[in-house]
């Protein structure tokens, strides 16, 4: 039985269509990863997801409770959290306090929500910044305080919204490891990712997007090889077919 | 309490809430172009068109200098006054907290309304022997001709403003840096410049519309504040950083706020224009025209 | 957030101790009518700036039109003492459920607003209001009401021979409205309302239902500030719409909060206990004109103070320590 399944979501906004008639599910215990050139509809889909947008046409279900027409708030509370590709921390409150606010989704007495929330700041390996503010965070630090912000709230299902984007390079291994350990916590992972390298070593199936429709979906090893997503990537003349260069 | 007035009275009404509704037009497009460029309501907007209204009235009081004379003096004053008010202040709070941003501006329009009041008095002024005066009819319907004049002069400046944003470099610079103020810079245009532009022409169209309004409209320090709730109204309905949807809203405006004073009573003018503010922002929050 | 870290400890409560027996003892000390009127003047005002702060300071959403809450409780306490007879105490409590009634049927439609657009939202009911209010002849409109003299007594909340009372039960109301902040401060609560500030979206991805705790903040801002217009009536023994309902009072509300600092415990208090005697200097000085010299300069301050110093004259202190 999916823990995620989408069927048809189609999103529009005027005349642009973000997302069209998108289906497809995820398995508990599953790291999916979300692919596309920018544009292609990814992090408007985790909106519609996340009930940040109402889609014009389709279904969500999660858990075998369906999604569409719910809140935000409402989305988190049965078990989905995210990140944000354009990163959203509490700017004036401390690190600590950023990830208290989540706990406390649990856990409503504020001593015992921090004493969690610290434990999920040593997850993240943020433990000794707990008393900066947040706005005075790297880029990096933000995207692993708002991992440990989103997993206070105890999903069973993740959507991260870009891991590596904007991070320099050398952080790059801690965050795939990072990753890893979720799974190993028992989460579920959709992961938007650009750096093909980090989501075809960690994801267990691709889902390709491309200007809002699902062109791939499959194992790595498949997708690599799909000529319409190469195609939309680096332009016709790289694609080539299958077997060939 | 509701009282449908004879048909000559409603269409006169109807009429003169048409005039009416260009100057909201003018007022509104100011408060649009700024709110376009940076996403920040002017709350002052209502006393910057009060500060018009008496540097009519005094150029009239003092110089006996007809107000129509003074419309572009008031524009002159309202531009310096906007241009000096995004570099004094608002450049400062610019991506600040939203309180910073709200109180900016919300406090220059306190402290210009009092300080009108603390040096001129709450007395009604007006402009006693001006040009235009009298009535006038059109279509048979008796208007008075200074709302008449001050109504065409708007449409015309609107006229005028329109045609800057959209057929001048300058103007088409203006419309990028709100379409997409990163892009702009990317392509050149210096920012900064354009905000202090964008606040000085959207001062200066409500400095027209006050040198022209002060012509039959009374001027006292709290005029303002009537009209800048027209105005965001008008802006709301129009859609926040659309110039063109002032002009359709401020028309409708017009109409809606004689009505509401002669179907339900005077004193419930502005109730109706408030709960149509709130029936707008609430159920079409974009507008008719707008962006957001 | 809190710029002024909470003086901890021993230090800390022996401050508030001190604090709070200056207050108890003032009216002894300072025996002139006088000094006692200011006194509940600077603690009602800070009052109700304190209430809108929980509104506006904690939760991000700024009131303009705040006066609304104070004429629902006054008028309430009034028109029922004077039409029904009821007990101005009861009349309070209707007078504050009042105002969170009005406080829920403003906030279910307006809480949907982005910040600016609530703000001219709240400038807008504040008008209607106060135009309701004008034209409202059961509620005696522009002539406004006068509360029939009663003997001194508490239960009758009207005090003549002395107004050491009203001192006391202003004190204890400014003291509960602070007492709930603090809570609110330390509890979930606080929190909620802080992240709801800093970014209502990705508040909601944590599972905080936006819209009810909006609710719940302006809910309990305005059964403060209702319950000081109770307060009010009973003390000055009449009301009218320009000194119940009046933009200058949703505007000075604003001012002290803003001054002394948003989102603060003792921000509201510190701006009253600055300002209002400022305001009555420049009354005695320059008279009839002292109102809009007040205003002159609250407007200044606003501007002054949102430009250069946000977080007020707390702020400012928060900083030197360090």
């Amino acid at each position: 039985m999916a823990l995620l399944r989408v069927e048809g979501i189609t999103k529009r906004f005027g005349g642009l269509v973000a997302n069209y008639r998108i289906s497809f599910a995820v398995q508990a215990g599953e790291i999916v990863g979300l692919i596309g050139p920018n544009g292609a509809g990814k992090s408007t889909l985790f909106d519609v997801i996340t009930g940040y947008y109402r889609p014009e046409a389709g279904d969500i279900t999660f858990d075998n409770r369906p999604l569409v027409g719910r809140r935000p708030d409402q989305v988190n509370r049965l078990g989905i959290g995210r990140t944000f590709q354009k990163l959203r921390p509490f700017h004036a409150m401390t690190v600590l306090e950023n990830v208290v606010v989540a706990a406390l989704l649990h856990q409503v007495d504020p001593g015992k929500a921090r004493d969690e929330a610290l434990r999920y700041l040593e997850f993240v390996e943020l433990a000794d910044k707990r008393d900066s503010y947040a706005r005075e965070l790297s880029t990096g630090q933000r995207k692993r305080l708002e991992l440990a912000r989103a997993m206070a709230t105890r999903p069973r299902l993740l959507l991260l919204d870009e891991v590596t984007g904007g991070v320099d390079q050398r952080t790059i291994p801690t965050l795939v490891q990072l990753i890893g350990r979720l799974r190993e916590q028992g989460l579920t992972l959709v992961v938007i990712e650009h750096n093909m390298r980090v989501i075809m070593s960690i994801a267990d199936r691709i889902l390709a997007l491309h200007l809002g429709e699902v062109i791939a979906d499959g194992p790595p090893s498949d997708v690599v090889k799909n000529r319409r997503l190469i195609e939309a990537y680096l332009g016709e003349a790289f694609a080539r077919p299958a077997g060939e260069g | 309490m509701f009282a449908i007035p004879p048909p000559d009275v409603l269409i006169q009404g109807i009429l003169s809430g048409i005039l009416m509704g260009f100057v909201y037009a003018l007022i509104a497009a100011g408060l649009s172009l700024i709110f376009g460029l940076m996403e920040i309501v002017n709350f002052a907007h209502g006393e910057f068109l009060m500060l018009s209204m008496y540097t009519a009235f005094w150029m009239y009081a003092l110089f006996a200098l007809d107000p129509l004379l003074s419309v572009p003096i008031c524009a002159a004053v309202l531009f310096a006054l906007g241009w000096l008010s995004y570099a004094g202040i608002i450049r400062r709070i610019l991506g600040g907290p939203m309180l910073a941003q709200i109180f900016a501006t919300f406090g220059l329009a306190i402290f210009l309304r009092s300080a009108a009041q603390f040096l001129w008095t709450p007395d009604f002024r007006q402009v006693g022997e001006a040009w235009i005066q009298g009535p006038v009819r059109i279509l048979g319907i008796s208007v008075g001709l200074p709302q008449v004049v001050a109504s065409a002069a708007c449409l015309i400046a609107f006229g005028i403003l329109y045609w800057f944003i959209t057929g001048t470099e300058t103007g088409m610079a203006l419309e990028a840096t709100a379409q997409d103020r990163q892009a702009a810079a990317l392509m050149g245009i210096n920012t900064e410049r354009m905000f202090a532009l964008g606040w000085g022409l959207g001062s200066a169209c409500v400095g027209v519309a006050g040198a022209f309004l002060a012509s039959f409209f009374y001027v006292f320090p709290h005029v303002g504040g009537l009209f800048a709730l027209i105005a965001y109204v008008t802006v709301a309905l129009g859609g926040f950083g659309s110039v063109p949807g002032s002009l359709v809203a401020g028309v409708i405006i017009g109409v809606i706020e004689v009505l509401g004073g002669l179907l339900i009573a005077p004193a419930f003018k502005y109730v109706a224009v408030f709960v149509l503010y709130l029936i707008v922002v609430l159920l079409r929050p974009q507008g008719l025209l707008g962006k957001f | 957030m809190t710029a002024l870290r909470p003086v901890r400890g021993v230090r800390g409560i022996a401050l508030l101790a001190m604090v709070l027996l200056a207050a108890l003892a003032f009216p002894w000390v300072f025996r002139l009518p006088y000094h006692r009127d200011l006194a509940i003047k600077v603690f009602l005002y800070a009052m109700l700036a304190q209430a809108w702060n929980i509104l506006a300071g904690y939760c991000g959403q700024i009131s303009l039109g705040h006066a609304v809450f104070f004429g629902t409780g006054a008028y309430t306490s009034t028109v029922l003492q004077m039409t029904w007879g009821m007990n101005p105490w009861v009349g309070l409590l209707a007078g504050v459920v009042l105002a969170v009634a009005l406080s829920l049927l403003i906030g279910y439609p307006c809480f949907r607003l982005r910040g600016h657009y609530f703000a001219i939202a709240t400038i807008a009911i504040g008008e209607i209001v106060q135009t309701l209010a004008i034209n409202w002849d059961f509620i005696g409109g522009a002539r406004g009401l006068t509360l029939t003299i009663q003997k001194d007594s508490l239960l009758a909340f009207q005090f003549h021979t002395s107004k050491y009372p009203y001192y006391y039960i202003m004190l204890g109301l400014l003291t509960l409205c602070l007492l709930v902040s603090w809570r609110i401060e330390r509890t979930r609560l606080g929190y909620y309302l802080r992240a709801i500030r800093e970014d209502p979206e990705a508040a909601a991805s944590v599972g905080i239902p936006v819209a009810k705790y909006k609710q719940i903040a302006m809910a309990i801002s305005a059964a403060f500030v209702a319950a000081g217009g109770t307060f009010y009536a009973q003390y000055v023994l009449y009301l009218d719409p320009d000194s119940v309902l009046p933009l200058s009072l949703s505007i000075l509300v604003c001012v002290l909060g803003v001054v002394g600092g948003t989102g603060t415990l003792w921000g509201p208090l510190v701006g009253a206990a600055l300002l209002i005697p400022l305001s009555e200097f420049t009354r005695i000085t320059l008279g009839g004109t002292g109102r809009a010299a007040d205003l002159v300069i609250y407007g200044a301050l606003l501007t002054g103070v949102a430009v250069f110093q946000p977080a007020g004259l707390v702020g400012l202190i928060g900083r030197r320590q360090g």
